[in-house]
């Protein structure tokens, strides 16, 4: 069991809301961005003397931005319905974590500064002077919001937190308190190319080897191309994906599928990252200029498609706003939507029989399915509301045996986050990451008790890395998270591929 | 004419121009500030009709806040619902002849008047009995529930304690109307819930009564599904395209 200096949730066969702990996460705040990693992305170095104007000024500008700011910010009226939905509070037991709770952090200023009511009767209605006070308690908790809308669904106006937590931290950038976890790695992606510093010839280098290692295993020659030109599709996967586990092993998964397809593919070195971290700090412009390198890598690359790999945020980016970030698509096949999920592209030769599979290669895992935040809360595969639930479960069961829901309540729409999305998958925020994801792993833990669950598979590279952090702090295996296409390249008969099954098939005939 | 019916006229014109002025003004910038991203919460329609049919079950049914809170639900909707009921008894104050609809509906906006306040009843015992609902609850959430249950309580005492003309009470509004103002009964009981509705219908553009237009300008809620097949694009956003 990993060692922590906070107490780790306990884990309960019922979910419980526990009763309120006022200040209990007042602590954890992620480190500041220094002024190197502030200014590429066009935000001021740090904190100036006249940060109040600078932040009440650009709030305005936000307000007349969103109309998702100015709806939700008027619009609450304190119902309580979200206030045990957030994974955050449930494992913290802080109200300043119960969705409410954080947006009247925003609120109270709001409501000084823009609102008749707080103008003149400020302590009737709750509104709030924009102190210094107040600015670090926006710093701490919205750096404990994963944006995974898990509230909006429960809101009866739609309220959605995530579009607070966004502008809030959108705010804190422009008058130069920043995050330096996401501000550094959205440098790092316009310097090089993707989120973990991964240069060209590295990829490469990981790529060739990946090649290696799969005809060594299957005798198949699977390529696993970058920056090949007029290749018909063009992969965006996390950069997670090119080394870390499980990670790869998607990947690996990824040219498998294609190879069979009988599909051109590439990577590409240029925009060699799917996730899009404009979008947790809700810049825009920076969301753009990220977007922006898929579109340049598509028409230098020539491709006709665009396939996004497993990645849970990167495909809200992708399905939700990559047509207005870097749209028209019009110079891409118009017979495939743009773009598309590797899961659906997958589903798709499933379902027209073109792909072999020998489930029994995963028999040694019973599986169960995360839906990861974002896919399932903002966004949508195939052709159908739901198919991001659907779709990925029916890959899972057309190369596995073993396969169990979790509780109805913690799935699919209603799913609760891995606790380390929304950009807070950094050692910073061990604590709140580790108690954020209690609601998962409880009831992880109910169906490997009840049904013998072994694994957990998911669609997202954030929520793999962090159960594999944080897993064993509730005394579980990091490696009990496995990829999706993990599943389908250990069960995927190649064309020509000499399998194991063929010698136990010889074998089994022998002692016969 | 009676100073207090001077008075009581002046202030429904000035309420009912501030409600009317007010909520213009908030829809006006609700409906031009430009939702720049699709962001309905999914699983959402994929269609115009879609959308249409997911906002009508969350207006009518409170569909989200089932999903998230029985308790809430049962208290919310039951109080919702009695007010619409008793705001359709009292049309019969404003129009002549009462028509048919109205005259059935009548007992009904009794009932509504007592499901009303028993509604609110249960949400404000919420604002005291459950700790993160407390935590929640600032001062201007209890003055709100106040303000309703005492409109709601005075209503009911008309009806079944000290009965009020209500002819008068419709020649003083139906007055209003067509700016010939006839005199007010001098009722206490009366007077008061004027006055509660009137302050109501003056608040409601400054406070949270505003998640009513509001909920119809979430985008959360009233965007299609269609990213992939539409280009979303708002105006300011064009701008950076060059």
């Amino acid at each position: 069991m990993a060692k922590a200096n906070f107490t780790v949730p306990e884990l309960k066969q019922y979910a419980e809301i526990p009763a309120i702990e006022p200040g209990a996460m007042a602590h954890s705040s992620p480190f500041v961005s220094k002024p190197e990693f502030q200014e590429p992305l066009g935000f001021p170095g740090e904190l100036a003397e006249d940060w109040q104007d600078h932040a009440i000024a650009k709030m305005g500008e936000m307000l007349g931005k969103y109309r998702s700011l100015r709806v939700y910010l008027d619009s609450c009226v304190k119902c309580g319905s979200c206030t045990d939905k957030c994974h955050y509070y449930i494992g913290t037991k802080d109200p300043k974590n119960m969705p409410v709770g954080r947006q009247d952090l925003m609120r109270k200023v709001y409501r000084r500064y823009f609102t008749l009511a707080g103008k003149y009767f400020p302590k009737l209605v709750g509104a709030e002077d924009f102190t210094r006070e107040v600015l670090d308690d926006w710093y701490s908790y919205f750096h404990q919001c994963s944006q995974c809308r898990r509230c909006s669904v429960f809101c009866p106006y739609g309220i959605d937190t995530a579009e607070i937590s966004m502008a809030a931290r959108e705010i804190m950038d422009g008058i130069g308190m920043g995050q330096k976890y996401c501000n550094e790695i959205i440098a790092k992606v316009y310097k090089i190319g993707n989120n973990l510093g991964l240069p060209g010839p590295a990829l490469l280098d990981t790529l060739e080897g990946l090649e290696e290692d799969v005809e060594d295993e299957t005798g198949v020659a699977v390529k696993y191309p970058v920056d090949q030109e007029g290749a018909e599709i063009l992969l965006v996967t996390p950069s997670a994906d090119f080394f870390a586990e499980p990670h790869v092993d998607g990947l690996i998964g990824y040219g498998k599928v294609f190879h069979e397809a009988g599909v051109s593919w590439t990577v590409s070195s240029y925009a060699s990252e799917a996730a899009n971290f404009g979008m947790f700090i809700g810049s825009y412009e920076n969301m753009r200029q990220i977007s922006q390198r898929i579109r340049k890598a598509a028409i230098d690359l020539k491709v006709k498609r665009i396939v996004f790999g497993e990645c849970g945020h990167a495909w809200r980016v992708a399905y939700s706003f990559l047509n207005t970030l870097a749209g028209p698509w019009d110079f891409l096949d118009p017979r495939y939507p743009v773009p598309q999920h590797i899961c659906e592209f997958t589903n798709e030769l499933i379902k027209e029989g073109k792909l072999k599979f020998d489930k029994s290669q995963n028999d040694d895992m019973v599986l169960t399915f995360h839906d990861s935040c974002n896919v399932a809360r903002a966004t949508r595969m195939g052709d159908r509301p739901g198919g991001q639930f659907e779709i990925p479960r029916a890959v899972i069961k057309a190369v596995c045996n073993n396969y169990f829901d979790m509780d109805e309540e913690t799935i699919r729409e209603r799913t609760f986050c891995c606790g380390g999305g929304g950009g807070l998958l950094t050692d910073d925020l061990m604590e709140i990451r580790v108690k954020g994801a209690k609601p998962r792993v409880e009831a992880l833990n109910n169906v490997m008790q009840e049904k013998g669950v072994t694994h957990l598979a998911a669609i997202c590279a954030i929520c793999k890395s962090q159960f594999s952090k944080v897993l064993p702090f509730y005394g579980m295996e990091m490696d009990q998270v496995v990829s999706v296409h993990q599943l389908v390249s250990n069960a995927i008969v190649l064309t020509g591929q000499e399998t194991e099954n063929d010698d136990e098939d010889e074998e089994a005939g022998d002692a016969a | 004419m009676s100073f207090l019916t001077v008075v009581y006229a002046i202030l429904f014109y000035f309420a009912f121009a501030v409600l009317l002025a007010g909520l213009i003004r908030k829809i006006v910038q609700y409906a031009r500030t430009p939702a720049p991203l699709k962001i309905p919460t999914t699983p959402a329609p994929t269609t115009e009709a879609g959308v249409a049919l997911r906002l009508f079950r969350e207006v009518v049914f409170f569909e989200s806040l089932f999903k998230g809170n029985k308790w809430i639900w049962i208290f919310g909707w039951v109080f919702h619902f009695g007010l619409f009921l008793v705001t359709l008894r009292h049309l019969r104050y404003f129009i002549d002849p009462v028509w048919l609809p109205i005259q059935l509906v009548q007992p009904f906006g009794i009932y509504g008047g007592m499901a009303m306040v028993a509604g609110l009843a249960g949400l404000w015992a919420r604002r005291f009995l459950v700790d993160r609902v407390r935590y929640i609850t600032g001062p201007s959430d209890h003055l709100i529930l106040a303000l309703l249950i005492l409109i709601g309580l005075s209503g009911l005492m008309m009806t079944f304690v000290v009965h009020v003309d209500v002819i008068s009470v419709k020649l003083f509004f139906r007055g209003l109307m067509t700016f010939n103002i006839s005199p007010l009964p001098a009722d206490p009981l009366l007077l008061l819930h004027l006055l509660l509705v009137a302050a109501l219908m003056i608040v409601f553009p400054f406070s949270k009564l505003l998640h009513a237009p509001g909920l119809f300008f979430s985008p959360t809620r009233n965007q299609v599904d269609n990213p992939r097949e539409k280009r979303h694009i708002a105006n300011w956003a064009k701008s950076l395209e060059q």
